[in-house]
Formats: C-alpha cells, sequence, structure tokens
C-alpha cells in the first residue's frame, strides 16, 4: 500500500506549489502512471480520496493518464512485445523501457485571486 | 482575480509541473548515495517476498566474508528486532529500522537509520528491505545495487507476475537451492527464462545459504561491485557493465 505514502507526497507537492502562487484552492491534478510504475491506480485513487480531505485537494479531481510499458531496442528502436525476452532479436543488445515507469504530477488547475 | 470583465471571480490557472512525485525521495536517496560514495561503502538493497531467505542469505555471506570485510547492515521490519538480532548473532553490525505499518523502505528512513549507527566503518551495508515483492521496488535509498532473493519454492512465475520488482534488480539469487529435490515441478531454467522476459540484463545466482552452494559467485559479484566503482553509474546494469547469465 505505498499508494498512501505516494499520494501523501503529491498533496504535500501540490501544496507548496499552490503556497507559493497564494492559490485558494485547487480544482484539478493531472498525473501519469506507467504501467511498470509498481502504482496500482485504483489504490492510487482510493488513498486520493481519503488524503485528500482537509488539504487545498479537498474538491480537487483527480485525471490520471495511464502509460503501458513500451519496450525497444536502444540502438535499431524496434519495439519488442509484452512476454518477449528482452533482447533485440536482430542487434542483440538489452531492450529499453522507452515509457511506462512514470510516477508524474504534470500539472494543477488552481483558483488563484 | 479575472481580468477580462474584472467581475471579481477568481481565476483558473494551469500550472505545469511535469516533475516526480517522489522527487522528494529521490532528492534524499541521492543524499544518502553521496555520503556512500565518499566514505567507499558499498550499500546493497536487498529486497524479496516474506521468506525467501533474505537474512540468511545475509547470514551466510557473513560466516564467509566477517573475518576479511567490515559488514553492517539495516533491517526493515515492521514490528520486530528479529532479523537484525539474527545479523548481530552472525557477525554483522545491524540495526532494526522499524517501519510500522509501512510496506517498504524509503529514503528517509535509510537516512535516519544512519544516525547513531557506525555505517561510515564499512565495507559493505546490506539494505534488508522489507519482505514484500511490490512497493520497496517503487523507492530509490541511495543504494550501489538492487538485489532480489527468490526463493524456488515461490514458484517459476514470480518474476512474470511482479515484472516491476524484477526490472529494477541488478541481480537475482535464486534461493534455497538445495530443495530442488524436492521439488520436481521446479526448473532454474523455467526460472531463467521467466527473468529474461521482465529483465533487460537478465543476471541470476542459483544459491544455498544452508549448503554454500553458489554463494562464491555472489561474494564475487560483491567484490566487483565494490571494486567497481563509483556506484551511481552502475544502476541497472551488472556491476561490470555486461549481461550476464549464470546458470
Amino acid at each position: 500500500m505505498h499508494e498512501y505514502s505516494i499520494v501523501q507526497a503529491l498533496i504535500e507537492r501540490v501544496g507548496a506549489e499552490a503556497s507559493v502562487r497564494h492559490a485558494t484552492a485547487v480544482h484539478r491534478l493531472r498525473v501519469r502512471i506507467g504501467e511498470l510504475s509498481g502504482v496500482e491506480v485504483d489504490l492510487f485513487a482510493t488513498a486520493y480520496t481519503t488524503f485528500r480531505e482537509r488539504t487545498i485537494c479537498e474538491r480537487a479531481e483527480l485525471d490520471v493518464q495511464v502509460v503501458p510499458a513500451r519496450w525497444e531496442c536502444p540502438d535499431c528502436g524496434a519495439p519488442i512485445s509484452r512476454g518477449h525476452r528482452l533482447t533485440c532479436a536482430v542487434c542483440a543488445v538489452p531492450a529499453r523501457l522507452a515509457e511506462g515507469d512514470e510516477i508524474m504530477l504534470d500539472q494543477i488547475e488552481m483558483e488563484v485571486l | 482575480m479575472c481580468e477580462t470583465c474584472g467581475c471579481g471571480d477568481p481565476e483558473i490557472v494551469p500550472v505545469d509541473v511535469h516533475d516526480k512525485i517522489l522527487a522528494g525521495n529521490d532528492r534524499t536517496a541521492a543524499h544518502n548515495r553521496e555520503h556512500f560514495r565518499e566514505r567507499r561503502v558499498v550499500a546493497v538493497n536487498l529486497m524479496g517476498s516474506p521468506g525467501a531467505g533474505k537474512t540468511a542469505v545475509l547470514e551466510a555471506t557473513a560466516g564467509r566474508l566477517g573475518g576479511r570485510q567490515r559488514l553492517g547492515a539495516l533491517a526493515g521490519d515492521l514490528a520486530t528486532e528479529r532479523d537484525a538480532d539474527r545479523l548481530r548473532a552472525a557477525g554483522i553490525t545491524a540495526k532494526s529500522i522499524t517501519t510500522g505499518s509501512a510496506c517498504h523502505l524509503d529514503a528517509e528512513m535509510v537516512h535516519r537509520g544512519l544516525h547513531d549507527f557506525p555505517w561510515r566503518d564499512f565495507e559493505y551495508l546490506f539494505i534488508e528491505n522489507v519482505g514484500n515483492l511490490v512497493c520497496p521496488a517503487v523507492y530509490d535509498l541511495g543504494q550501489a545495487a538492487n538485489v532480489v532473493a527468490l526463493a524456488v519454492t515461490e514458484g517459476e512465475d514470480k518474476p512474470l507476475k511482479y515484472p516491476v520488482m524484477f526490472r529494477k534488480a541488478d541481480l537475482v539469487l535464486i534461493t534455497k537451492i538445495d530443495l530442488l529435490p524436492h521439488l520436481p515441478d521446479v526448473r532454474i531454467d523455467s526460472i531463467a527464462d521467466a527473468l529474461g522476459r521482465v529483465m533487460p540484463r537478465p543476471l541470476y545466482f542459483p544459491v544455498s545459504a544452508r549448503t554454500g552452494e553458489g554463494m562464491d559467485r555472489w561474494l564475487e559479484w560483491l567484490e566487483h561491485l565494490r571494486v567497481a566503482r563509483p556506484s551511481s553509474e552502475i544502476s541497472g546494469r551488472a556491476p561490470t557493465g555486461e549481461a550476464v547469465v549464470v546458470s
């Protein structure tokens, strides 16, 4: 249930950003969660609903973009499909995770006077 | 204020952040890593399921290295001192990090764990993470390398079920191989095949802490890790920089 501690870090970060800009409320958070990030999106959303109470995020919607894992050859760029060996069949080099491990806060919509 | 019409309503402003949510943890991890590098302490984050044999591997490691290398350990444990007690009995200077309800260690817990602990004296600092194949994989602690213990009794498909953990591993120790004669359906080849589908640089050593089989390779790997510093460049690959598969 590390999702709870990640949500705590998220709300602290949003609070800091809102404070710097003298925001009075936060309307929406846009986050990106990779399939291979180790974060379970449903648990993350549940944790958010629990922890946002009595914070500046209390009425803020959480917009989660899930990013599928995408492996590719770092040399020739050929995609390597899910479940296959993570080595390029042509170049014989280890695959690179091009995306899918992010736990990112992209944008905060906040209300300023 | 809304400046378009001067109505006095608050204005909704989108603020782009584009930063890791765990950026704070990563900063503390970088701080830990810098400490370790300055003092030439090799920090190894040892992860795995409860009962995978993490503590037993460290006990056996101490049995072989204890006389020559100074070993320390921070043992993450939900509620007890048992692992730290076992490690101390094996000759490792050990301290518990009692996490309470937390299912993982983070960089701040490790940093606090270094206080009042003679970590600067060690060649190796083993960070025995909380037994869990999910949560610990998410947090950088400042380690030189991630090692995952996977017992043969856990089944061949564990790597496929927990790809996040095994993707983060620089090395997998396939433990308890002395039990293989009792497990006719478990083959090291099958575990290796699964690892190759979740680890881009699959590196694994079958070991038995009980009989000592395979432990030499593990100790050689640790020695490479110590010699092949600086550690921050190692993360995500074998210490030699090559993909090595040992069966």
